[in-house]
C-alpha cells in the first residue's frame, strides 16, 4: 500500500478533471429536456457513475492505490449496479 | 470478585477497576461485554413482550390487552429483536471478544472507533425507545414501517428510522473495523487459509454490513424528503410507488438477516471440531460458502414481495436466486455433520445447542424453500407460517448459536465455569418450549391463521393454547439457562485455560485473558484445527 507519501496532481490536471465533471453535469441536464422516456434514468445513472468514477479516480487518489484496493472498491460499486439494475428490472415489466 | 484470591494474576477483568474504566475503555473484551449486557437486558425485555403476546392469544376474543396494544406490542418486539439483540448480536458481542484473540493480535484495528461504535449503537436503541413514547402514541406499524400505512399512521415512523439508521451506522463501522482487522492484523504466519473458521464468518458478515447498510440511511433520507418537501418518492399521488419503499427496505433488510445468521455459523463451526477432537470437515468449502452466502444473500430481496404486485419477471428471478442460496446453507449442514461422524463426540451443553442449532436452522431453512417458491408463497404469505419459519431460523439459528457461544466461551471470558448439570436442563426446557410455542404456527399459517392479528376463529384454539403454553416454557427455560450464566460468572469454580480441549488461539492463552491477550506475538505455523495432543478424558 502506498501508506503516507503524498501524491501531488498538478493544478492543470485538477483543472481538466474539474472541466469534465462540469460538462457532464450539464449534460445531465440537458437530458431531462430530450425525452428519452423510460431511458432517462439509465442515462443519468450512467453519467453519474462517470462522474462519481473520475472523482474516485484523480480528486480521492484511487490511482495511486494498490491493486486489491482498487479491485474492492470496483467490486462495490459493481454490486451496487447489479442491485439497481435488478430493481429496475420490475419497473421495465411492470 | 471477593472470592478471588489476592495472587490471582492480572487479567482483563481485573487490570482495571470501576464503573469508569469499562464505559472508556478501549479493550476489545471488555467493549464485546457491554454489548453483552445491553443486548442480554434488551432481549429479555422484548422476550417479555412477546410473551404478553402468547398469553393474549390463549383464548380468542380480548384477553389482556386491547388490539392497539397488541400492535404496538409486537412492532416494539420486532424493531428490539431485529435492530437491537440480533442485526450486532454475535458479530458485536462474540467478535469483539473473540475475532482478535483468534488470529493472533491484541485488538482490533482501531480500538476507539469501536468504543464509539458502542456509543452509537447505545444512542439508537435508546432512540428506537423515544419513538415509543414521543407524542403519546407508539408506532403501530411492525417493524417493516410499510408505506402507505407507515407514511399515514403517525409521525413516529421517521424518529424509528433515526434509530435504525444509528443502529446501523453503528454496524457499519463494526463491520469496517473487523474488514481492516483481518487484513492487517492477523498474527505472523497466519494466512487467510490458516485463519479459524469463525472470523471468516465475520469477515463474510462485515462486508455485508458495510455495504448493504447504507441502503436503508438512503430509505431514511427519501422518505423525510417525501415527507417535508413532498418529492414523490412512494406516494402515487405525488408520482410515487409504494412497492419501492418495499425494494428499498429488502435490498438492506434481507442481507441483514444473513449478518445476524453467518456468525452464528461461524461460532457452531468452531464448536463442532472441538467436541469431536477430530478437524472440521471440509474447511475451503465453509469459507467459500460463507463467502457465497453473503454475495448471493444481495440479489434476493425480493422473496419478501411476491405479492406487492410486482412484475412477473421479477418473480421468478427472484424465486430463482432464492433457491441458490439454500446450495451453500446446505454445505454448511453437510460438513457439520461429517465433522461429528467418526470423532470422539463428548456432548457437552455448547454441543447440545450448536446440534439443535442444525436441527432448527434445517426446519427453518426448508420452510424458507416453501417460502421461496413463488406459488406457495402466495398461500402462506403473511401468516403464522412466516413467523413460524423465521423464528425457527432467528431464534432457533441464530439465538441457539448464540446460546451454543456463550456456553463454548464462557470459562474464557469469566475464567469460571458454569454448572453444566443445570445447563442441560435448561437447555431441555428451552428446547421443548421453542419447539411448542413455534412448530404449532407452521400447521395454524397453513390453516390460515394471519400474522400480526390479536384475535383469531376459534378453530385456531388448539394451535393456539399449545402455543402460549409453549411460549410459558421456553421463558422458564430462558431464565433457568440465564441465571446459571449469572450466578456461576461470579460464583463459579475456577476454569482451567483450556477446559474443552479446544486448538485455536483463544484455547492456549489463560481465563480469563490478559488485558492485551498475548505476553507474546504467536507464531503460526499450521493450519487452525490440528488435534494431535492425545489429551483423552
Ligand atoms: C434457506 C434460506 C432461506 C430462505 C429460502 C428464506 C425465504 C424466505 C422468504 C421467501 C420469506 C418471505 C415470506 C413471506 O413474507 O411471504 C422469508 C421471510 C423471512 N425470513 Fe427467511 N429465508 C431463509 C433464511 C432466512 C434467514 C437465515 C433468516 C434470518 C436469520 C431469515 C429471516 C426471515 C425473516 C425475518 C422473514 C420475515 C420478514 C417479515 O416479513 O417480517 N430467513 N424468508
Ligand atoms: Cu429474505
Amino acid at each position: 500500500m502506498s501508506n503516507n507519501e503524498s501524491h501531488i496532481t498538478s493544478y492543470a490536471l485538477n483543472f481538466k478533471v474539474l472541466l469534465v465533471l462540469l460538462i457532464l453535469t450539464t449534460i445531465t441536464i440537458l437530458v431531462i429536456k430530450a425525452h428519452l422516456g423510460a431511458f432517462t434514468v439509465a442515462v443519468a445513472l450512467t453519467l453519474a457513475s462517470i462522474k462519481c468514477a473520475i472523482v474516485l479516480t484523480y480528486f480521492m487518489h484511487l490511482k495511486f492505490e494498490s491493486l486489491i484496493l482498487r479491485l474492492m472498491v470496483g467490486g462495490v460499486f459493481l454490486l451496487f449496479a447489479i442491485i439497481i439494475v435488478i430493481t429496475f428490472i420490475d419497473y421495465y415489466f411492470r | 470478585m471477593n472470592n478471588q484470591t489476592p495472587t490471582a494474576p492480572l487479567n482483563y477483568l481485573n487490570h482495571k477497576t470501576g464503573l469508569w474504566s469499562w464505559l472508556s475503555s478501549t479493550d476489545h473484551k471488555r467493549i464485546g461485554l457491554l454489548y453483552f449486557y445491553c443486548i442480554v437486558t434488551f432481549f429479555l425485555s422484548a422476550a417479555v413482550l412477546g410473551l404478553l403476546m402468547k398469553i393474549e392469544k390463549v383464548a380468542p376474543g380480548e384477553t389482556i390487552m386491547t388490539a392497539q396494544t397488541y400492535n404496538a406490542m409486537f412492532t416494539l418486539h420486532g424493531i428490539i429483536m431485529i435492530f437491537i439483540v440480533v442485526i450486532p448480536g454475535l458479530a458485536a458481542v462474540f467478535g469483539n471478544i473473540m475475532l482478535p484473540i483468534m488470529i493472533g493480535a491484541k485488538d482490533v484495528a482501531f480500538p476507539k472507533l469501536n468504543l464509539f461504535s458502542f456509543y452509537l449503537f447505545l444512542g439508537g436503541a435508546c432512540i428506537a425507545l423515544y419513538s415509543q413514547f414521543a407524542h403519546g402514541h407508539s408506532p403501530d406499524t411492525g417493524w417493516t414501517f410499510y408505506v402507505p400505512y407507515s407514511a399515514e399512521a403517525s409521525s413516529n415512523v421517521v424518529i424509528a428510522l433515526t434509530a435504525a439508521f444509528t443502529l446501523g451506522f453503528a454496524s457499519i463501522l463494526t463491520g469496517l473495523n473487523f474488514i481492516v482487522t483481518i487484513h492487517t492484523m492477523r498474527a505472523p504466519g497466519m494466512t487467510w487459509f490458516r485463519m479459524p473458521l469463525f472470523p471468516w464468518s465475520l469477515y463474510a458478515t462485515a462486508w455485508i454490513q458495510l455495504l448493504a447498510t447504507p441502503v436503508v440511511g438512503i430509505t431514511l433520507l427519501m422518505v423525510i424528503a417525501e415527507r417535508t418537501l413532498h418529492v414523490g418518492f412512494f406516494d402515487p399521488k405525488l408520482g410515487g410507488d409504494p412497492v419501492l419503499y418495499q425494494h428499498l427496505f429488502w435490498i438492506y433488510s434481507h442481507p441483514a438477516v444473513y449478518v445476524m445468521i453467518l456468525p452464528a455459523m461461524g461460532v457452531v463451526t468452531e464448536i463442532f471440531p472441538t467436541f469431536s477432537q477430530k478437524p472440521v470437515f471440509g474447511y475451503v468449502p465453509i469459507v467459500f460458502s460463507s463467502l457465497a452466502i453473503a454475495l448471493v444473500g444481495y440479489f434476493v430481496w425480493g422473496h419478501h414481495m411476491f405479492t406487492s404486485g410486482m412484475s412477473y419477471e421479477s418473480r421468478w428471478f427472484f424465486s430463482l436466486l432464492t433457491f441458490l442460496v439454500a446450495i451453500p446453507s446446505a454445505i454448511k449442514v453437510f460438513n457439520w455433520l461429517s465433522t461429528m461422524y467418526g470423532g470422539s463426540v463428548d456432548l457437552q451443553p455448547p454441543l447440545l445447542y450448536a446440534i439443535s442449532f442444525i436441527f432448527l436452522f434445517t426446519i427453518g431453512g426448508f420452510t424458507g424453500l416453501t417460502l421461496g417458491s413463488v406459488a406457495t408463497d402466495i398461500q402462506v404469505h403473511n401468516t403464522d407460517f412466516v413467523v413460524a419459519h423465521f423464528h425457527y431460523i432467528i431464534f432457533g439459528g441464530m439465538g441457539f448459536g448464540f446460546f451454543a457461544g456463550i456456553h463454548y466461551w464462557f470459562p474464557k471470558i469469566y475464567g469460571r465455569m458454569y454448572n453444566i448439570r443445570w445447563a442441560n436442563i435448561g437447555w431441555g426446557i428451552l428446547f421443548t418450549g421453542f419447539n411448542l410455542t413455534y412448530f404449532p404456527m407452521f400447521i395454524m399459517g397453513i390453516q390460515g391463521m394471519p400474522r400480526r392479528y390479536f384475535d383469531y376463529d376459534p378453530k385456531f384454539q388448539l394451535g393456539q393454547t399449545i402455543s402460549t403454553i409453549g411460549a410459558v416454557i421456553l421463558f422458564t427455560g430462558l431464565i433457568t439457562m440465564i441465571s446459571n450464566l449469572i450466578y456461576h460468572s461470579k460464583k463459579g469454580a475456577i476454569a482451567p485455560a483450556n477446559p474443552w480441549h479446544g486448538v485455536t488461539l483463544e484455547w492456549q492463552i489463560p481465563s480469563p485473558p490478559p488485558h492485551e491477550n498475548f505476553d507474546e506475538v504467536p507464531v503460526i505455523t499450521r493450519g487452525p484445527y490440528v488435534f494431535d495432543n492425545p489429551h483423552t478424558k
